[in-house]
């Protein structure tokens, strides 16, 4: 990986340059994936950087999403899923048995493609994740809430109705409470599974200028289907096809000159 | 393939023209016979409907509200006790029969995913669902009236939740598989156990369908009269607060008052039917509301 050569300036997108140099947050060593007896994961083995966004593209069915939803553990909500191999966070295997599901979702948070505001308050909505893990004062709670808030470029629109509900709040900003209610926790990765795909072109530029600002604090893992987004906001990125890994390296390179052709070609759009 | 030439088209035009003529006879035929026969279903609940309204308009008064039953052969009297026994009776059965049903229903619905056991109960649950009332107040009679030594309010009590169970089992689980699982999947990722997410999510987006499941199952057993005759009975004096001897109700109350030789006594009937129904049709209307409103949410 560190031996590919990074241009400073980005011709393809406007998103900082890949540092190299970052230290490595997730370690995926030989993972499998098996939903019942389909194999949809083969031998896959790539790291994730510190404070970088990766984005992980490819064609439908490709994968993308199944290896997202391994970083957290949430295929385990489906008992048919299974993982093998090794996800190292920290040093540690998260897919081993003696780790906490919860606790390593509180370390992981997710977005889903569909905004997922909980049936309650906007308030409610941020202080459900918190009170999970952490017992705050009242003021402590209200600071939390107004700090994920303003982190999630939300708090101007709803600073007056924070009792109101959650669900009462457009499309692109319920995104923005969701992603507001996993910073809240204070995570070390955030996993974005396709987070802009049910919004519009305002609400999608919003979330690509948060997703930069949150690089600064957040390991950053996303799923798209749009290349341009991709290459607008990632500084690595793991092409997938099939269910293996075909080529991951540093975004600019991945789009200006890619290894293999089958890249080239997803890319140019010739297929996918 | 063979093409259809333009003569060929030009000879068929008379045949198309029957074919639409006897396709918009018919469309117009199953129209008319639909309203024809959906008028008649009204009708007669349009005519039961103001049969009650002028029946038990005329038989209600202060006293019916105020009085209890009147023994035979004496005057005036009213339905007071039928009035609170049912009330309480109802109120016993969906005590009872809530925290069973909701459960049950959440079992079903979240822990029992393609698990036998939950296929067997929801089939289990869809007989007593269909079960003749009359069969559940057998059942709890031959369980419950000997051994506690007579006709109780308890027994009346278990034999409504009995009827109610299985319809607030159905409608929990109906509500809580409208659910998005998007929306279960937000709260585990959060870190929150499955419990959590149960009861603060699930439930919370569930909540109004399921309390419009336990308004209308309450609505249910507000008129069943077959179990109560085997349990609860019925007595014509005040309801004494240990819920032993039979406890007076209105179904039942109609249904000996109705048959009875007494001017006044058929027209207690009246008014107790009529305010059962109205009661009903209070609960079917805040079930509605509720749902209304939480879709217009």
């Amino acid at each position: 990986m560190t031996s590919i050569a990074v241009t400073a300036s980005n011709a393809i997108g406007n998103a900082a340059a890949a540092d190299i140099h970052a230290p490595i947050r997730i370690s995926v060593r030989n993972l499998n994936f098996f939903y019942g007896d389909f194999r949809s994961l083969k031998d896959i083995s790539l790291d994730f950087c510190d404070r970088q966004v990766t984005a992980l593209i490819g064609p439908s069915g490709c994968g993308k999403s199944t290896l997202l939803r391994t970083f957290n553990r949430i295929y385990s909500l489906y008992p048919e899923q299974r993982a093998q191999g090794e996800i190292l966070l920290d040093g540690q295997n998260i897919l081993s048995p003696s780790v906490d599901v919860n606790e390593l979702r509180a370390r992981v948070g997710m977005v889903f493609q569909k905004p997922t505001p909980f049936p309650m308050s906007i308030y409610d909505n941020i202080s459900f994740g918190i009170r999970l893990y952490e017992k705050l004062s009242k003021a402590d709670l209200d600071n939390r809430i107004e700090e994920a808030l303003r982190k999630a470029a939300l708090w101007d629109e709803v600073k007056d109705k924070l009792r109101q509900s959650g669900m009462g709040l457009s499309g692109g900003q319920q995104q923005r409470l969701c992603i507001a209610r996993t910073i809240a926790q204070r995570p070390e990765v955030i996993l974005l599974d396709e987070p802009t795909s049910a919004l519009d072109p305002i609400s999608t530029g919003k979330i690509e200028e948060l997703i930069e600002q949150l690089r600064s604090e957040f390991t950053i893992v996303i799923v798209t289907h749009n290349m341009q987004q991709a290459a607008r906001i990632s500084q690595f990125t793991a092409f997938m096809y099939l269910g293996e890994l075909v080529e991951f390296g540093p975004t600019n390179k991945m789009f200006m000159t890619p290894n293999k052709k089958q890249t080239q070609d997803y890319i140019t759009g010739r297929f996918g | 393939m063979s093409e259809i030439s333009h003569d060929d088209r030009q000879a068929s035009a008379p045949a198309w023209g029957r074919v639409r003529r006897s396709r918009r006879l018919a469309d117009r035929t199953l129209k008319i016979v639909c309203t024809v026969f959906t008028a008649l279903g009204a009708s007669v609940l349009g005519w039961i409907l103001l049969m009650l309204l002028y029946e038990g308009g005329t038989a209600l008064s202060l006293d019916v509200f105020t009085h209890v039953t009147p023994g035979p052969g004496t005057e005036g009297g009213g339905i007071a006790n039928a009035i609170v026994g049912s009330l309480i009776l109802t109120m016993l059965g969906i005590v009872v029969a809530t925290p069973i049903g909701v459960l049950a229903g959440t079992y079903l619905a979240e822990y029992g995913k393609g698990s036998k056991l939950a296929e067997v109960i929801r089939f289990v649950n869809d007989v007593l669902l269909a079960a003749p009332s009359i069969l559940i107040g057998l059942f709890v009679y031959t369980f419950m009236v000997p051994p506690l030594g007579g006709y109780s309010g308890w027994a009346g009590g278990v034999a409504l939740a009995i009827i109610a169970i299985p319809v607030i089992v159905r409608t929990t689980e109906d509500m809580l598989r409208l659910v998005p699982g998007s929306l279960r999947e937000a709260g585990a990722a959060l870190g929150a156990p499955m419990s959590t997410v149960i009861v603060h999510v699930s439930w919370r987006a569930a909540r109004a369908g399921m309390v419009t499941g336990i308004l209308l199952a309450t609505a249910r057993i507000a008129g069943e009269t077959a179990p109560l005759l085997f349990t609860a009975l019925n007595n014509n004096f005040w309801f004494k607060p240990n819920l032993m001897g039979g406890v007076s109700n209105l179904p039942v109350m109609i249904y000996q008052f109705a048959l009875a030789p007494y001017e006044n006594w058929r027209s207690l009937a009246w008014a107790g039917a009529l305010i059962i129904t109205l009661s009903i049709l209070a609960l079917s209307v805040v079930a509605r509301l509720l749902l209304k409103k939480d879709h217009a949410r």
